[in-house]
């Protein structure tokens, strides 16, 4: 079954539109942490810590923490290869393009691939600068996430490459959360209204959480 | 009316082609492309030209032959085939891009003419059902319910021009494949290959060199017989379905 699904273009679909999800419902989750910024440096940071005790004691300390970290690479990994396939052969699909050309679809339809390469890009960047520090501006501190989140957000290619990766999200679901539900069958004529309404919203308010965070800093709402 | 039409000329599958721009007079507004077009061959033919070559054969919009993109669009910037299109669409003085069919699976054989045979093994793949011959059955021997019919029939309207395919930003077969597939499947006939029918198709579609769905939703705009976009969407489930259910066995 596993081949069946590799080898077709549908079932390939179907493993971008499972990763995709996954990917959506965590970054809930991420966006919702990301707001106790705003109720100060003990909130947060205590925050950041019960992520890493989550389940205990039955899970070992960070064992949960490593268990979603190794979803998501897993999830990050099949949506991009199995995008990167998919793209290459539509290219070879429509090897010479028209010479009268017209632009119908949607923005966010037709920024799906080179957006997703920006999220990509994002991720490697985000992870660096705020998981492990390796490009952080200040002097970062694990365990202290609220300052290093500050330090970054003081930078203005830090607030550049965010904003531009956040809007980049947000196109990316609008178009990308509508399609995973046709994707794995689940749209029909009746759905399709409330489908895409969905799909703004999750992209909607994705974007604007996501963003409060530097735009706080900026403004000094958190500092 | 007088235009200027821009049209693709390629001697043989694999010659370099190129536009050519061509200029015709004396067009009426109820001529319809087709004929615009053969008016311009009339001429080429007397001038002693190569005329130009493109599909078309009933002219009445229920074949699927005709094949040409019209100013970027399949079927031109009506909603129906290039064959029921008229010039009263287009103005005197227009400029007219005329393009084959784009895509790898549906090589060029000449000017305007596209090779769509992949449609064919498609449809070979289980495009149909088996079913002993003879004298036609009583209709009413196999009941179907009304819905079933309808979506039956508005999948069944498909004519596999494939102007889906040259509409598609990533030249896939998907709307054809999943006229075909919803077609046969929501009916007891087309019951007993259910599975077999969507796998098989799928797996013909993709080995014939068809891009992906991106649901970018082109081939539903350009589709002269309104096939809807989330006819993909119910292929989708079936094949998610016949997918599980091999699996099973």
């Amino acid at each position: 079954m596993a081949r069946t699904v590799w080898d077709s273009t549908v079932g390939k679909k179907t493993v971008m539109a499972v990763s995709g999800l996954v990917m959506l419902l965590y970054l809930v989750a991420h966006m919702i942490g990301n707001l106790k910024i705003f109720f100060g440096t003990e909130e947060f940071n205590h925050y950041a810590h019960w992520l890493r005790t989550v389940g205990e004691p039955f899970m070992h300390y960070e064992w949960t923490l490593w268990l979603i970290r190794v979803v998501l690479v897993v999830a990050v990994v099949a949506h991009a290869v199995s995008a990167y396939q998919l793209s290459r052969r539509d290219i070879r699909a429509r090897p010479s393009k028209y010479v009268h050309k017209k632009r119908r679809a949607s923005y966010a339809t037709r920024t799906m691939r080179w957006g997703g390469v920006i999220l990509g890009l994002f991720i490697v960047w985000h992870v660096l600068d705020l998981t492990t520090g390796t490009v952080h501006s200040g002097g970062f501190e694990s365990g202290k996430p609220y300052q290093n989140v500050v330090d970054t957000f003081s930078t203005w290619y830090g607030n550049v490459i965010y904003l531009v990766a956040m809007l980049a999200l947000g196109l990316h679901i609008r178009h990308g959360f509508w399609s995973a539900a046709q994707t794995l069958g689940a749209g029909s004529r009746t759905r399709d209204r409330a489908l895409k309404t969905t799909a703004n919203i999750l992209a909607l308010l994705l974007t604007i959480g996501f963003v409060a965070v530097p735009v706080g800093v900026m403004t000094g709402v958190v500092s | 009316m007088k235009l200027t039409l821009r049209v693709w000329r390629q001697q043989s599958a694999d010659a370099e082609g190129a536009m050519s721009t061509y200029e015709v007079d004396g067009i009426s507004q109820d001529m319809s492309f087709l004929e615009m077009l053969d008016t311009l061959n009339e001429e080429l033919i007397l001038k002693g030209e190569d005329p130009v070559a493109f599909d078309h054969d009933c002219r009445e919009g229920i074949c699927g032959a005709c094949s040409l993109v019209i100013n970027g669009d399949a079927h031109g910037p009506e909603r129906t085939t290039t064959c029921q299109l008229h010039m009263r669409s287009f103005r005197d003085g227009d400029t007219i891009d005329i393009e084959p069919w784009r895509a790898s699976a549906f090589p060029v054989v000449k000017d305007l003419v596209v090779d769509r045979s992949a449609f064919d093994r498609i449809i070979e793949a289980g495009g149909y059902i088996t079913a002993p011959t003879g004298a036609a059955p009583e209709a009413h021997a196999t009941p179907v319910p009304k819905p079933d019919a309808d979506l039956a029939f508005e999948h069944a309207e498909c004519i596999g021009c494939g102007a889906c395919v040259a509409a598609c930003p990533n030249g896939a077969a998907m709307l054809f494949t999943s006229a075909k597939v919803n077609h046969l499947n929501v009916l007891p006939q087309g019951a007993p290959e259910r599975e077999t029918r969507v796998l098989d198709m799928v797996g013909q579609m993709d080995a014939e060199g068809f891009g992906g769905c991106t649901l970018a939703g082109e081939c539903a705009t350009a589709c002269p017989k309104g096939i809807p976009l989330v006819s993909i969407t119910g292929m989708n489930k079936e094949w998610l379905r016949a997918t599980r259910r091999a699996a099973k066995r």
